[in-house]
Formats: structure tokens, sequence, C-alpha cells
């Protein structure tokens, strides 16, 4: 087995590569803006440091968010044409699952929330048992609007910094790292775990304005 | 066809149509587009997110399409071309990645190419290499130019553009203001077919001598047609569309074809090329033949289904630059929504 992990839905552009056993390399760049930039060379620097090549990958895990969208598509277009062309699975992972095994929570350290920042003064969120199981979501709301429904909680992930009033405490991981996107899906392949189909998870409509009403250019 | 010839598919998303075209050097053998254009029409206009979201969801269905139809596998591809620009940020930035992970995993070089010039090369595909230089005039939905082209790969000039709409775009205005729908362009050719083009003098912008010889201006055209069915509908007449249709249409098409000629004539270049979505229109590509027969130049126009956008077009020009033997693109190029037309790869 030799996995390739990415994720883009957060400004992290983050690539790993597992083996079956372990991650063999990674790269991770944070950069908001520049997605479309980074992920292919990413992905190239991490097949060229663990000495594989393109054609030896079996399987490819995507975040697939929820996140802002442009970016968020850039992992899933990649990870589509990746997937076409060599003939292999794409595994779709929601990105806040990843967040949430990063921090290696088990489940009598209690429930806690994974969120990354929604912009727009809102984060993408989900309530997790453990690292391996989330309870609620993800959803996309203000977090002092889902402040009671998470009262009392640690939060993990940049969105949850940004607002830390709304929870109990705030850690890291800031940003989701595809090494752990990695582990986690080599975990559900082996125990036949459940992946999402590589669908953006978009959570909000598009922005969609209908113009006004037609205007006169001459005045009445 | 030469079997030597370079295989390349080329993607297009930098606006509604998700396009994936596949050539053999100057040869056509698949053309497949998906549009999104239904979702935007009770809009009245491209919504740039409906749009991306619309080509994540078509692009690989489209490339198998474009395979079969071509009769290829995607493992006989010697390259794949993309447009990177310009046009909407995001909807390009699809377009992008897909070509980079179809490049990536065929271990085929990747070329970014200009919108703009694609919308010349795709000409190569219906009438042989392009004569070089030749003079385009380029007319789509967001741009309006003149282009003096002595290589449609690495050097095209502007001589001048529009100051204000493009002409599409004063199209697409204009059927709104009749009532007509979006995209206004097919349907304003079709209207003014039953009309009187001499049934209303509406302006024609940048025409006075001192002028700018080769930009357009359109606002004002659309602003007097606006004006005048108003005035026709405060005064209780009903609005003869089709002779408005006309009218307006002929205004556009005169003044792009009259400056057109006059760009080839002082120039001294012998051939004139229509491409965009606006070439489609068939009193433009009418009285184009008829001037370029009267002034000595010969004309080129591509069938209406490669004058709008399409993947065809970006794979001709991919093909053009793997014959030139042009070195590719790199694999961090970004989706440029305002990539200048005299850059015409990435
Ligand atoms: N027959 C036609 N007559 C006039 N305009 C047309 C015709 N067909 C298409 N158009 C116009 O062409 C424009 C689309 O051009 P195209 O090159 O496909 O897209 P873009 O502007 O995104 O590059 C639209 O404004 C449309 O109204
Ligand atoms: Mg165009």
């Amino acid at each position: 087995m030799l996995l390739l992990a990415f994720d883009t839905a957060t400004p992290a552009v983050t690539v790993a590569l597992h083996d079956g056993s372990r991650v063999v390399s990674g790269c991770t760049q944070i950069d908001a803006r520049r997605h479309g930039e980074l992920l292919v060379p990413g992905i190239v620097t991490a097949l060229a440091d663990a000495g594989r090549d393109r054609a030896e990958l079996s399987d490819i895990a995507v975040g697939v968010g929820p996140g802002p969208y442009t970016g968020l598509r850039v992992g899933l277009m990649t990870a589509r044409a990746l997937g076409d062309a060599l003939g292999i699975p794409v595994h779709g992972v929601c990105t806040l699952d990843a967040l949430a095994y990063a921090t290696g929570r088990t489940a009598d350290q209690g429930p806690f929330v994974a969120a990354t920042d929604a912009r727009r003064k809102e984060v993408y969120w989900a309530r997790y048992a453990d690292a391996r199981t989330r309870l609620e979501g993800p959803g996309v709301d203000r977090a002092a609007d889902i402040a009671d429904g998470v009262a009392g909680l640690p939060a993990f992930g940049a969105g949850a910094a940004l607002y830390a009033e709304s929870f109990a405490s705030v850690a890291g991981p800031e940003h989701v790292d595809a090494a752990a996107l990695a582990e986690l899906a080599v975990e559900r392949l082996k125990n036949g775990g459940e992946f999402l189909p590589p669908e953006p998870l978009y959570l909000r409509r598009p922005d969609a304005k209908v113009p006004a009403n037609y205007k006169p250019v001459t005045p009445n | 066809m030469a079997a030597d010839e370079p295989l390349v598919l080329g993607i297009e998303t930098s606006c509604d149509e998700t396009g994936v075209g596949i050539v053999r050097g100057t040869t056509l053998l698949a053309d497949a587009v998906a549009s999104s254009v239904d979702e935007h029409a009770r809009f009245g206009g491209v919504v740039p997110e409906v749009a991306s979201r619309a080509h994540l969801e078509a692009m690989v269905p489209t490339v198998h399409r474009a395979l079969k139809d071509a009769g290829v596998t995607m493992a006989d591809i010697d390259a794949i071309a993309v447009t990177s620009g310009p046009g909407l940020a995001g909807a390009l930035l699809v377009g992008v990645a897909a070509a980079k992970g179809y490049a990536m995993a065929l271990d085929k070089p990747v070329y970014g190419v200009n919108h703009l010039a694609a919308h010349v090369c795709v000409d190569q595909l219906e009438h042989g290499r392009l004569p070089e230089p030749c003079m385009a005039l380029l007319v789509s939905g967001g741009h309006s130019s003149l282009l003096l082209v002595p290589d449609v790969t690495s050097d095209v000039r502007p001589l001048g553009s529009t100051i204000d709409d493009a002409a599409g775009e004063a199209f697409d205005k204009v059927a709104r203001v009749l009532g007509l729908g979006f995209p206004g362009g097919p349907i304003i050719d079709r209207a003014a077919r039953d009309g009187d083009a001499d049934a209303i003098a509406f302006p024609r912008g940048l025409t006075g001598p001192r002028d700018a010889a080769y930009d357009f201006s359109f606002s004002g055209l659309k602003t007097a047609v606006a004006r005048w069915v108003e005035a026709r509908e405060r005064a209780g007449h009903p609005v003869p569309v089709a002779d408005v249709a006309a009218s307006f249409q002929e205004a556009v098409v005169d003044v792009l074809t009259r400056k057109a000629i006059r760009a080839c004539r002082e120039n001294g270049v012998e051939h004139l090329l229509l491409g965009g979505g606006v070439a489609a229109n068939s009193r433009l590509r009418a009285l184009a033949a008829e001037r370029c027969e009267a002034a000595g130049v010969s004309l080129r126009v591509p069938r209406p289904k490669l004058c709008t956008d399409n993947g065809a077009m970006v794979a001709a020009l991919g093909a053009e630059m793997v014959w030139r033997d042009r070195a590719p693109s790199m694999l961090d190029i970004p989706a440029d929504s305002s990539m200048p037309v005299t850059v015409t790869q990435a």
C-alpha cells in the first residue's frame, strides 16, 4: 500500500505519504491564498523525499472540508484527476475528523470540539467523543451561537483559537496535518471503516445575488 | 494527419463552460463542452461560485467524453494544455488543478495558456496553420480587442480594446433591456433576422476623427438603446423588438468590422481572423466577409461552436506550443484572472 493524503480545506496545504505501516514523508505549507500553486509541487516533493514513484500509489485520501470553497476545490479536483488517471480509489475524509484524530484524545479525556475558520465570523465545527468518533456536525455557525451546546468543552483548531471566549479551553493543533489524515485513512481502510465520496462539504449555498430589477437609464 | 504530431488534451474553465478538447497537431479530434449556463440564466449573468462548483462536477466526465469521442486513451496523450487566465479566478483554478493532476499522474508536460490566444489559435483546427502575421478581432462576453499576431504562441500585440463594455456584454445587456433572456447574443442574432437594421440610427462609438482608431466603446450604445426603448414604452407604443435588435447589432458589427479592416490596412496585414463568442454572430460574419472582400483581405472565421469557449481551442494552442518546442509550464503555475494578452503562456 502507498497512500497519498492531502487537504486544502484550511490555510494549510498539507501532503503526506503513508506506506501502510507509517507516514514516510510529508510537506506542509501555510498559505491560504496559494493552494493551487503549492499542492501539486508538494505532492511531487513528498514522493521524491520518500524515493517513491506516483505509479506506485494505491490510494488517495483527500480532506473534503468543510472549508472555504476555492481552496477546498483545489484538493478535490486534484484528487479526482489523480485518481482518474492512475486508476486508484479516492477516499474522502472530513477535514475536521483529521484534526480531531491529531489530538489523540481518548474517551476518558471527555468530549471536545474541532473547529476551523469559516470566515464571515463563523466556524466550521464538529463535536467528538474521542479522536475517532464524531458525535455531531460538521456544521457552520457563529461560535457564539453554538456556545451553549459546546459549553465547557475544550476545543482544537484555528477556528477555536479565533473565538476562544466561546470554548472552555483552546489548544493545538492549529491546522490539519495530512500526516494525521493519512494515518486515519489507513486505519479506516484496515478496519473497513467508512469514507465519504470525494465531494466538497461546502455547507453553504453559493453567494448568488439576483441582480436588482432592471433600472431605467432615463430618470422619470 | 501526421502520426508524429502531438496529441494534446486542452482544458478550459475560465467562465461557465467546462471544455475539454483533444487535437492532434491542427486536427480536431474531440470538443466536449459541459455548460452551467442554465444555472446562471435566472441571475441574468454568470455567478462565479455556481460556475466553479459546476466545473468540479463536470470535469472528469467531460474528460472521458472527449477521450471517447477522440477514440484515444489517456495514455496516448502527449501533453495537457489549460487556460490559466484571464477569467474568473475560482473557475480557472478548477481547470488548472485538473490539468496539473492529470499531467502529474500521466507524467506529461502541462502548458498553461492564455485564453485569448487560444481563441485566436482555434482557427488552425479549421483552416490550417495561421498566416503570420494575422490580425485578430477577438470579441466575447469579457473582451473586445484587436490583436496583431506575428506568432500566436509567443507574440501577440494588442492594438486596441474596449474602453468600457465588451461587445458580448453589450449584446447581453441589450437583451435584458428588451426582456429577451440570457445569454443575449444568440437571441438578438435570431431576433434581428426579422428586423430592419436601418430602422433606428444608433450611435457608432469612438468613430470620430480624433478617437482612438482601434479602441471600442459599447456602453454609450447600450444606453442609447435603453433610452430609445424606454421612450417608446413611456409613450405607450409597442417596442419593435426585431428592429431594435437589428439596428443595435448593426451598430456593433459596423464599428467592429470597420476598425478591423482599418487595422489590417494600416499595418499591412492581409489576413483577418475573427474569434470569441460574438464571432458566432451571423451578421458580423456576413459584414466582415463583405468588407474583407472589398478590401482585399482574406477572412478566417471558425465555425460558431469553436468561437464560443471550448477546450479544443486550448488544445490547439498547446499543440502549437509543443510543435514549436516551447518549454512546458511549471507545476506551480497559478490561475491568473487578469493575465495580460501579451503573456501567451504561464
Ligand atoms: N450569435 C451571437 N451573436 C452575438 N453575440 C453572441 C452570439 N453567440 C454568443 N455571443 C456572445 O458571446 C459571449 C460569450 O463569449 P465566449 O467567448 O463564449 O465567453 P467569454 O466571454 O466568457 O470568453 C456572450 O456575451 C454571448 O452573448
Ligand atoms: Mg472566451
